[in-house]
């Protein structure tokens, strides 16, 4: 699928030359405008907020096209420490980390397995992965949330505090846990591609099944595994719903600390501070797309499973 | 459970005629490759369980229950719960505008995104793959930071459209467009239009790739023009593709809608922007009815279900081949 993504267009090119294509037709210029005015509605908000960051609390009245008079450094202190987003950054990078690592050392053997081996309840297994496919977290995330206030009531009379509601060791599980069935489906799919030879030469040598698995399987599975643990970051560094539920204590993560940011500066009027936290919980994004972006345009097909 | 698998065993396995020198010794090598496979899988049969069955079925289970969140009192009410949302205004508004989003937001976003993506597909454009990395950007923002932009935009005084309309001296065309019952559910609409066009535009680009362009050379030849070729022969065999795109479109204007009405109105003025999956929060943790709450859940469930499959047959084709 991706060879052909890259070589159609190119061939197209090709075919387009003999035509009358290459000309100002009309049709052509049309669409370069349309779609010159697209592209512009999206990057002028964005580039607006970013410079806007910047502007002092009077700057704000008047003409939104004025440049700021100086680099106001000031709302960019406000939003990381008074904000406290700072705090939630370092909270998300740790809660992402962490289920990104939790959604690998859960999903890889399983779906190794799954596409080598048949073992009892294999055929229920890949019935529960399709049906997860299917079923929108945000959908369940009440009942989840009901089902942790309820195992921490149950500690509660053992211990003197909870530990499942508001634990961002918790949140990650369940991060991890609810995205099992793309990653699994997706790294099973790549699995089941891989030669058999390779297994059985191992097994020749004497490795064990364990050592066949992480030595070789695991290592030729980096394209299926970088393309869905692509998915999987962007999925849960821009979660507001599940935190939103789970974190119902000060520790937030960075998309509810910034939703609460706007839903006072709203009121306060203090737009600097908002936009200065806009751009702090956006640019780690647009950084890691403009460095993934070929990888993650080609894979935009395949993510669509989700 | 021990004879399915020295079934399967001989002819599925993977590696299995390696070993098959002897009957006892394919039958030891099998159960160990079982229970192999059993112990990787686990751990995700069990999560999978826990943290997505369960809770789904919990769904079902508490929405015939009358039930006020902490405390322990559960009554069964049956369908009390279901009858009466019909009753309930808040919840008819809700569903009419998840509906009216659906509509709305596909009809206009998905004939564009064809149309962006045979622009960029069959002609030569300048600063094409640009505008697909612009046009892609606020699939990897997330909805809070989309709303925060639109609440940029749509600010009543000194928003951007607001502001450049008073810069331009048009007062008369300035809107409170978060703030007026009839407006707001579009300003919403065209929000996530902005937000998805791109996405799906990059999605029919790598379908529209997938078509032989010896398909176009032989219409261009029999003089079809640039517009018949997109009807006649791109959407006739991309229409899998589009049928798919069909369904996320459902399941969208469910969840994205949420986020954007939760920061940019809180389901305001006077509830005329609320959606369904929005209700069911404010009932399940404002209101504290988890039962009723979860009624909605049920009602949110069938729906993207019906739907789906409503959709899925009513744009049934035999699939195109040329």
């Amino acid at each position: 699928m991706n060879t052909l993504t890259h070589k159609v267009p190119r061939a197209q090119r090709i075919v387009n030359k003999k035509g009358t294509e290459h000309a100002w037709t009309a049709g052509r210029t049309i669409g370069q405008i349309v779609l010159t005015l697209v592209a512009l509605s999206i990057a002028i908000p964005t580039i607006w907020i970013i410079i806007a960051s910047f502007k002092d609390k009077g700057e704000f009245y008047g003409s939104p096209w004025t440049l700021p008079e100086g680099v106001h450094w000031q709302n960019y202190v406000d939003a990381f420490t008074d904000a406290h987003l700072g705090l939630y950054f370092g909270t998300s990078v740790i809660v992402t980390t962490l289920s990104m690592i939790l959604v690998l050392v859960i999903a890889l053997p399983c779906a190794y397995v799954l596409a080598r081996f048949s073992f009892p309840g294999k055929r229920l297994l890949q019935l529960a992965i399709q049906a997860g496919l299917f079923i929108n977290v945000n959908y369940i995330i009440v009942p989840i949330f009901l089902m942790l206030v309820d195992a921490d009531k149950w500690l509660l009379q053992f211990f003197d505090a909870g530990f499942f509601i508001d634990n961002i060791f918790v949140l990650s599980l369940v991060y991890a846990a609810t995205s099992l069935p793309f990653t699994v489906f997706l790294l099973q799919d790549y699995f089941a591609t891989i030669p058999k030879a390779y297994e059985e030469a191992a097994m020749i040598d004497g490795a064990s099944q364990t050592t066949i698995m992480v030595r070789i399987f695991f290592p030729m599975a980096m394209p299926a595994i970088s393309m869905s643990m692509l998915f999987n970051f962007l999925c849960y560094w821009n979660d507001y719903i599940i935190s939103m539920t789970l974190m119902t204590g000060d520790n937030r993560t960075v998309q509810v600390g910034l939703l609460n940011l706007m839903q006072t500066q709203k009121a306060a009027t203090n737009y600097g501070r908002l936009y200065a936290g806009m751009v702090i919980v956006m640019i780690p994004v647009l950084i890691f797309y403009a460095i993934v972006q070929k990888k993650l345009l080609e894979a935009s097909n395949m993510g669509g499973v989700k | 459970m021990a004879t399915m698998h020295t079934d399967h065993g001989g002819a599925t396995h993977p590696s299995g005629h390696v070993y098959a020198y002897t009957r006892t010794h394919k039958t030891d090598l099998e159960r160990k490759r079982a229970r192999f496979g059993f112990f990787c899988a686990l751990p995700t049969g069990l999560l999978i369980l826990i943290f997505i069955l369960i809770p789904t079925f919990n769904i079902f289970r508490m929405s015939v229950y009358k039930w006020s969140g902490y405390s322990d009192d559960q009554i069964f009410v049956g369908f009390e719960n279901f009858r009466k949302l019909f009753d309930d205004m808040n919840f008819v508004h809700a569903f009419q505008n998840t509906v009216l989003l659906l509509v709305v937001v596909t009809s206009v976003t998905l004939p564009l995104a064809v149309i962006f993506a045979a622009i960029l597909m069959q002609n030569r454009i300048i600063g094409g793959s640009l505008i697909r990395f612009i046009l892609y950007i606020p699939s990897v923002l997330s909805i809070v930071i989309v709303a925060a932009i639109f609440s940029a935009i749509y600010d009543q005084n000194n928003g951007l459209i607001n502001g450049s309309l008073q810069f331009l001296h048009l007062e008369g065309l300035r809107q409170v467009w978060l703030g007026n019952q009839k407006i707001v559910i579009y300003a919403i609409a065209f929000s996530m239009l902005w937000q998805s066009v791109g996405y799906y535009m990059v999605m029919y680009m790598a379908s529209m790739a997938g078509i032989d362009p010896s398909l176009y050379e032989a219409s261009q030849i029999d003089g079809a023009s640039k517009t018949r070729q997109l009807f006649s022969l791109t959407i006739p065999l991309m229409w899998q593709n589009i049928r798919t795109t069909l369904t996320f479109f459902i399941i969208s204007s469910v969840n994205l809608s949420f986020v954007l009405v939760t920061a940019l109105t809180n389901g305001g003025p006077d509830n005329a922007s609320q959606v369904l999956l929005g209700y069911m929060y404010q009932q399940a943790y404002t209101n504290s009815s988890y039962g009723y709450g979860m009624a909605i859940g049920v009602v949110i469930f069938l729906y993207s279900f019906i739907m789906s499959l409503v959709v899925s047959r009513a744009t049934k084709r035999d699939v195109v081949e040329f």
